[in-house]
């Protein structure tokens, strides 16, 4: 259980979370959606410390953020940058490997070598186990860093706008397999996404910010809607409905 | 990965017997000992300058900047001379040595907290940005260091004005002990959280995720470095790309992100460069160039061969 609890936060004049009040409940993937500038991203930093609380509590599981120490909240709460590129010269191996450090503390044993052997045969990434994170393709180092998560084992995913620079193909292929950890595996899935439709799609709850405030909460079969799109977004887009699925025709 | 360490461990020992022996004459107890200190002295810089080099690197993410490019040891002279005027040389000198090393070990400490900590935290990103800033940085310490310089008594500026120029054929032998103690400590350090600074080169997000705070490992990085560049300052002058040129020769031997092997080559190959490379200039080639000039401009080569091909 992620307990949000009157979080507010500001960045220079400028209010970015207005006592925001939310608990996710552990398994499924759970987007959250909103305009640039809606305090998405922030939400997500927050709730992995990667930015300081100003104001209100969050706790991950019971373990207050900014209080317990880091190491515990790496073996409950992980948090995939957006920005994957590394610079020092990476394999595979060693970057799913790095998944299980928060246990081991760079001494690896023979159970940790197995876990991160099944995350590479789990996602696929067996053939190209020694290959060099710098020359894959977007979609194969996406999948390479969410093996590394997954191979951390924690309870929680954190994931900011994984789908930025991926095609078609490798974000379906992505969106599918975070949805089998959460389905499957009981793992939670956060993720901020910018477009609706794979949140529509993949999600199975769908939080809207807007101004710093949560706006919509719910699945995407009853918040998204033609009047959503124009509270949230301030677009006349319009909604349909493909096989029980809402679709934004963009 | 080990074997290439071991060859580098051979390729030094070699150096150092070089260095040691040939064209030594005389009363070989005395050469070898004379040698010896200096010899000292080399290795030291050649850790020193490679260790703090390497895990800068990695706490900053890239492989470009050095803390002398960014104006570490140019501050340390800064130090040095402020105290100086401050101090006026005949106080100055009559200060032991070490004590005066310890003092100036402690203000680039602080002063490198402050200046680069910030520094860091607000334009990591930004990698132009943060060469352009060491670059001013560098120039507005060497200009106010000349300044207090010009304002000083001459017979005072004798005695910074050996600090101030690279010189691997003179290593200060006086300040040996205080550094081997210094630098031991600050490699043991370094040792101690090898595992950590694999974390921490994955960059914030990722280690914060793994459950290393990075800024926390960024101030522990920077005293270190601090403590090192200031032995090395100390001991032979400020010399700016030796440590690039290390390390990028370091990467491209060890292709590795683990530290538990990236900091022995990178040790032994400074000393290669160093030893092997004074053995060249001393012993074959007479003196006719200084070591530092060929070390800064090999350095320089591989910094902008760096720069440029990141610009692509």
């Amino acid at each position: 259980m992620i307990d949000i609890d009157g979080v507010s936060y500001r960045i220079g004049g400028q209010q970015i979370l207005r006592d925001v009040s939310l608990r996710i409940a552990p398994g499924g993937v759970v987007a959250l959606i909103g305009p640039n500038g809606a305090g998405k991203s922030t939400l997500l930093s927050l709730i992995a410390r990667l930015q300081a609380l100003q104001s209100g509590r969050i706790s991950v599981n019971g373990l207050p953020v900014g209080q317990v120490a880091d190491d515990a909240l790496a073996r409950v709460l992980a948090i995939l940058p957006q920005d994957l590129t590394v610079t020092s010269r990476l394999t595979v191996r060693d970057l799913v490997g790095f998944g299980r450090y928060p246990y081991h503390k760079g001494r690896p044993t023979a159970q940790d070598d197995a876990l991160v052997a099944d995350a590479l045969r789990s996602f696929d990434l067996e053939d190209i186990a020694g290959r060099v994170l710098e020359t894959l393709s977007g979609g194969q180092r996406q999948r390479a860093f969410v093996a590394m998560a997954y191979a951390q084992d924690t309870a929680y995913l954190l994931l900011d706008e994984p789908l930025n620079n991926l095609d078609i193909a490798a974000s379906r292929a992505l969106m599918t397999r975070l949805q089998m950890l959460a389905a499957e595996k009981g793992r939670t899935v956060i993720i901020v996404l910018h477009d609706i439709n794979y949140a529509a799609a993949y999600a199975d709850r769908i939080i809207a910010l807007k101004e710093g405030q949560v706006i919509a909460d719910g699945p995407p079969r009853q918040i998204i809607t033609d009047g959503l799109l124009q509270d949230v977004f301030e677009t006349g887009a319009k909604v349909f409905r493909v096989d029980d699925r809402p679709v934004v025709l963009v | 990965m080990h074997g290439r360490i071991a060859a580098l461990g051979c390729i030094l020992f070699a150096a150092c017997a070089a260095y040691l022996s040939i064209g030594a004459r005389g009363d070989w107890e005395f050469v070898l000992a004379f040698r010896a200190q200096k010899l000292g002295g080399l290795l030291l810089v050649a850790v020193a300058m490679s260790w703090a080099t390497l895990i800068f690197q990695t706490i900053t993410n890239n492989r470009i900047l050095t803390p002398s490019i960014m104006g570490f040891d140019a501050l340390y002279l800064l130090l040095l001379s402020a105290m100086v005027w401050g101090l006026g040389a005949q106080s100055y000198r009559a200060l032991p040595a070490q004590g005066l090393m310890a003092a100036n070990v402690v203000l680039l400490c602080g002063a490198a907290l402050v200046l680069f900590g910030a520094l860091l935290r607000s334009g990591r990103d930004d990698l132009m940005r943060m060469v352009l800033t060491g670059v001013v940085l560098s120039v507005l310490f060497r200009s106010i260091t000349a300044y207090l310089q010009r304002m000083i008594d001459p017979n005072e500026y004798a005695v910074i004005q050996a600090a101030s120029f690279a010189r691997f054929s003179a290593v200060a032998v006086d300040l040996l002990l205080l550094s081997a103690l210094l630098t031991l400590l600050a490699c043991a350090a370094i040792w101690q959280i090898r595992h950590r600074l694999d974390v921490l080169a994955l960059g914030p997000v990722l280690s914060t995720s793994l459950g290393e705070d990075p800024t926390r490992g960024q101030w522990r990085v920077l005293i270190l470095v601090a403590i090192l560049v200031s032995v090395s300052t100390a001991l032979v002058g400020p010399v700016t790309f030796f440590g690039l040129l290390v390390t990028s020769l370091t990467y491209q031997v060890m292709n590795t992100p683990r530290h538990a092997l990236l900091l022995p080559a990178a040790a032994l190959m400074g000393g290669i460069i160093l030893v092997g490379g004074q053995t060249v200039m001393e012993r074959l080639l007479g003196l006719a160039t200084p070591l530092s000039v060929v070390v800064e401009f090999l350095g320089g080569l591989v910094f902008l061969m760096l720069l440029l091909r990141r610009q692509r």
